[in-house]
């Protein structure tokens, strides 16, 4: 349960620094008339995007969390990474540059730029879920079934558990994609691709931790964490 | 940061305070009948419907304690249940009453109606995702209730479903009650969480202005902070019943060691049971405070709101709130102190668990204190919550006792266990429940509750919860244990604790009773209830100053409110009435100036 403490406390911080800014030791029995509030002027869109990331967060760490239990016990046996990832890797990268380059093109108002960042985040990604698919089949053709070792169930576990969220983030780039079609304002449009671009660096994100973790790359830190949690 | 008055500088507002109307196209207008009453984006019919599904499912669970009373205070009478319906009543039981009552009403219930209309919005601000988490949450409990129909019944492996016993074969309900108890419980945390986005955002985003975060209600603070509390742990939970019914359907070995059952070995291998419990109580305990905080946060108000006096350390109770729901997710493993797991660690979370009593009781102080030398009406709303006070000193005190681990070890498996939850977190927070449903459903229907049904409801179900739970420690310390069928005939039980558990069950049966008197008061008031008028308790908060009651859509008319105040200006000195609005402007006088 190392992770997730620590994912909790790095959550903590942030709650915490953000509430040291509320004025948590104002005596408002004694304040009288209307208050200036030291509110963001983010969109609500753009808050209610950050705390569900700290809750997909909170998912993939908890994952994480059981992954680094579970692989203790006597009967655990690693499986080959195939070197598909790699290449699934890159182009999640690129899915996550091109969604960049929407936004810099949604904020210079560049409506062809938005269009081509998009089609090609959204290409990329597909290519993604593809390859993860391909590599699911190439392990079962190995032999490695679900059921036949933890390591194997959590592989595709969390595979899937990240596949359905870049899932998910695609039916939204699709709308914002048909919104940009319909020729929405660019007002709102930059909204809804910067929340596109946001999401997509964070499950990008996601996946460079998982597929450390998958590659056992980060075995040394998980025992870093275990040591200093027993 | 610097003070800055609203109006310092006409026409132009300061930094931070959003303009003083919200453009009506913001808000969602529904064009038919379905739109307004069935598939409603309004955070005050999608609070009713929570609530009235809530207490639907909650009257199913409550039948299924009055069938466990029956067989526990006359063993072999009721030739109709069997052991393993047995155990598939306490299971349904305990999971309905605590995640699709409490969590849903609390949440989606009081969270929905009275967010947007404490902090002055005009609604949540993703009111399509709002609509969309209730019909997931009714899905999620119709699949729950699915499961007393399939072959096989509803799983009967105890609310926390532990593995291996959950899903081999010796638990009622392995075919397909386990699995769509899994199914239910995934479909109401995605439902949930789309809720809580707009619970937590909309406190964020949405305040009118001068509605500073110390000047929200401390109902608003409990809810906030139990839905950030839930957001977070919840995916707990997700991921122990995704790896569950992998193991179950799919065969996987996450918590499944290798067994032999009826001299066949499973093709289980390996698995960690504790693993299961280590995820279920990250949720399970935090789960505990998601229900209590909201309840802190209603009684404070009508605390104070009763006793006509403002609540006694604000900051403090505020300050509490926030620190009990982080302390409360470094507290799980003290319901595992016999799981086997490593020694060591029952001292830490032994201590973690003393520590978190600290602000719990600052807040159990600060309500006796604000009701010393108040003005103490004796409203059902104040009865319930002074019920509600006792009853969780009551429970939070065999906590303590429950959290050493020497202590907690004999007692694990005994019905103290069992008074002590029910007390804590079933008894009490329900205390808090009626209060605030006798509280609030003016402003919701216009109309009082009758008042004597009201009175009768409430005796009947506090005397009635403590002749029903208050021996049952006794039984405890005897050592009765908990989950059995019959005790049947046993050295150390004595032949009065049977006598003990008749009673017991008569009294539940009883109390059972006081609560269909309470539905028929919520369905004959709604109709012939006396009218209540815009404010019939005299609250300052702001749900009770809006134009319309019931608030009519948009809740605010043409201009939102303006706050001036915190929510509890009750009994000021020198005020024309015993209560100042928190949107009634300070009076203009030299002598009176911004923060005296």
């Amino acid at each position: 349960m190392s992770v997730i403490i620590l994912f909790m406390a790095g959550i903590a911080a942030i709650a915490g620094w953000w509430l040291s800014q509320q004025r948590l030791t104002a005596k408002p029995w004694l304040e009288e008339g209307v208050i200036a509030d030291v509110r963001g002027d983010s969109a609500p869109a753009k808050i209610g995007l950050g705390v569900f990331l700290a809750v997909v967060g909170s998912l993939f760490a908890l994952f994480i969390s059981a992954y680094s239990m579970r692989m203790n016990m006597a009967d655990w046996r690693a499986l080959p990474v195939p070197r598909l990832l790699w290449f699934n890797t890159g182009v999640l990268v690129l899915s996550s540059i091109a969604l960049q380059w929407a936004h810099v093109a949604a904020r210079r108002d560049d409506m062809d730029g938005v269009i081509v960042g998009l089609g090609a985040g959204a290409a990329f990604a597909v290519t993604f879920l593809v390859g993860q698919l391909l590599a699911w089949r190439q392990l079962n053709a190995a032999g490695y079934f679900l059921a036949s070792n933890p390591a194997n169930s959590f592989f595709y576990l969390i595979t899937a558990a990240h596949g359905l969220h870049l899932m998910g983030g695609l039916v939204a780039l699709g709308r914002t994609t048909a919104k940009v079609w319909r020729g929405a304002e660019m007002t709102r449009v930059r909204l809804s691709v910067e929340l596109c671009a946001i999401y997509w660096h964070f499950l990008l994100l996601i996946w460079l931790v998982l597929f450390g973790l998958l590659t056992g790359w980060a075995g040394d830190f998980i025992d870093i964490c275990r040591q200093l949690l027993n | 940061m610097v003070d800055v008055p609203y109006d310092a500088i006409p026409g132009i507002p300061p930094p931070g305070i959003p303009p003083a109307e919200v453009g009506e196209v913001e808000l969602y207008h529904p064009k038919s009948w379905w739109t307004s009453y069935v598939f409603s984006q309004d955070a005050k019919v999608i609070a009713i419907q929570y609530s009235v599904t809530a207490m639907s499912i909650g009257m199913v669970a409550l039948v299924l304690s009055w069938l466990m009373r029956l067989q526990l205070g006359f063993p072999g009478t009721f030739s109709f249940i069997d052991p393993g319906q047995y155990l598939q009543f306490i299971t349904m039981h305990g999971m309905i009453m605590v995640i699709y009552l409490l969590t849903a009403l609390f949440l989606g219930g009081f969270g929905n109606y009275l967010i947007p209309l404490m902090v002055g919005a005009r609604d949540m601000v993703f009111p399509y995702v709002n609509m969309l988490s209730y019909w997931v949450y009714l899905l999620a409990v119709l699949v729950l209730v699915s499961t007393f129909f399939v072959p096989g019944g509803p799983t009967g492996a105890g609310w926390t479903l532990y593995p291996p016993q959950a899903i081999l074969s010796g638990s009622p309900g392995q075919e397909a009650g386990i699995i769509l108890m899994l199914v239910s419980l995934i479909l109401f945390i995605i439902g949930f969480t789309m809720g809580g986005l707009n619970y937590v955002v909309t406190v964020l985003q949405a305040r009118t202005r001068g509605m500073t975060l110390m000047r929200m209600p401390l109902t608003v603070w409990g809810i906030f902070t139990a839905t950030v509390m839930a957001l977070l742990a919840f995916p707990a939970l997700f991921v122990a019943s995704v790896m569950m019914l992998l193991d179950r359907i799919l065969g996987t070995s996450f918590f499944m060691p290798a067994l032999v059952e009826m001299g066949e070995q499973l093709k289980y291998n390996g698995g960690s049971p504790l693993l299961f419990q280590h995820l279920f109580w990250f949720f399970g305990h935090p789960e505990v405070y998601i229900v209590a905080l909201p309840a802190f946060g209603i009684i404070s108000d009508l605390i104070s709101t009763h006793a006509r006096k403002n609540i006694f350390g604000y900051r403090m109770m505020v300050w509490a709130i926030v620190g009990i729901g982080a302390l409360s997710f470094v507290v799980w493993a003290h319901h595992m102190y016999v799981s086997g797991m490593n020694p060591k660690f029952g001292f830490f979370f032994a201590t973690t668990t003393l520590i978190i009593a600290v602000p719990t009781a600052i807040k159990v102080y600060n309500w006796v204190l604000t009701l010393w030398r108040g003005d103490i009406h004796l409203t059902i709303p104040m009865l319930f919550a002074l019920a509600f006070i006792i009853t969780f000193v009551n429970g939070g005190l065999t906590g303590l006792f429950l959290g050493n681990v020497v202590v907690d070890v004999p007692l694990s498996d005994t019905m103290f266990v069992v008074a002590h939850f029910h007390m804590v977190m079933g008894v009490a927070p329900i205390m808090a429940v009626f209060g605030g449903i006798y509280h609030w459903y003016p402003k919701v229907s216009g109309r009082m509750l009758n008042e004597a049904l009201g009175r009768f409801h409430f005796w009947v179900t506090f005397l009635g919860a403590y002749a029903i739970f208050f021996p049952m420690h006794y039984l405890g310390l005897l050592g009765m244990p908990r989950r059995y069928h019959d005790i049947g005939e046993t050295a150390f039980v004595p032949a009065s604790a049977h006598d003990l558990n008749a009673f017991m069950s008569v009294a539940a049966l009883i109390v059972g009773f006081a609560q269909l008197v309470f539905v028929f008061n919520l369905i004959w008031s709604l109709f012939k209830g006396k009218e209540a008028g815009g404010n019939p308790w005299g609250g300052a908060s702001l749900e009770w100053q809006t134009p319309q009651t019931p608030p009519g859509h948009g809740n605010w008319g043409k201009e939102l409110p303006v706050v001036y105040r915190w929510a509890y200006d009750y009994s000021v000195p020198g005020a024309a009435r015993d209560f100042v609005p928190q949107n009634e402007p300070p009076a203009r006088s030299p002598a009176q100036g911004l923060h005296p």
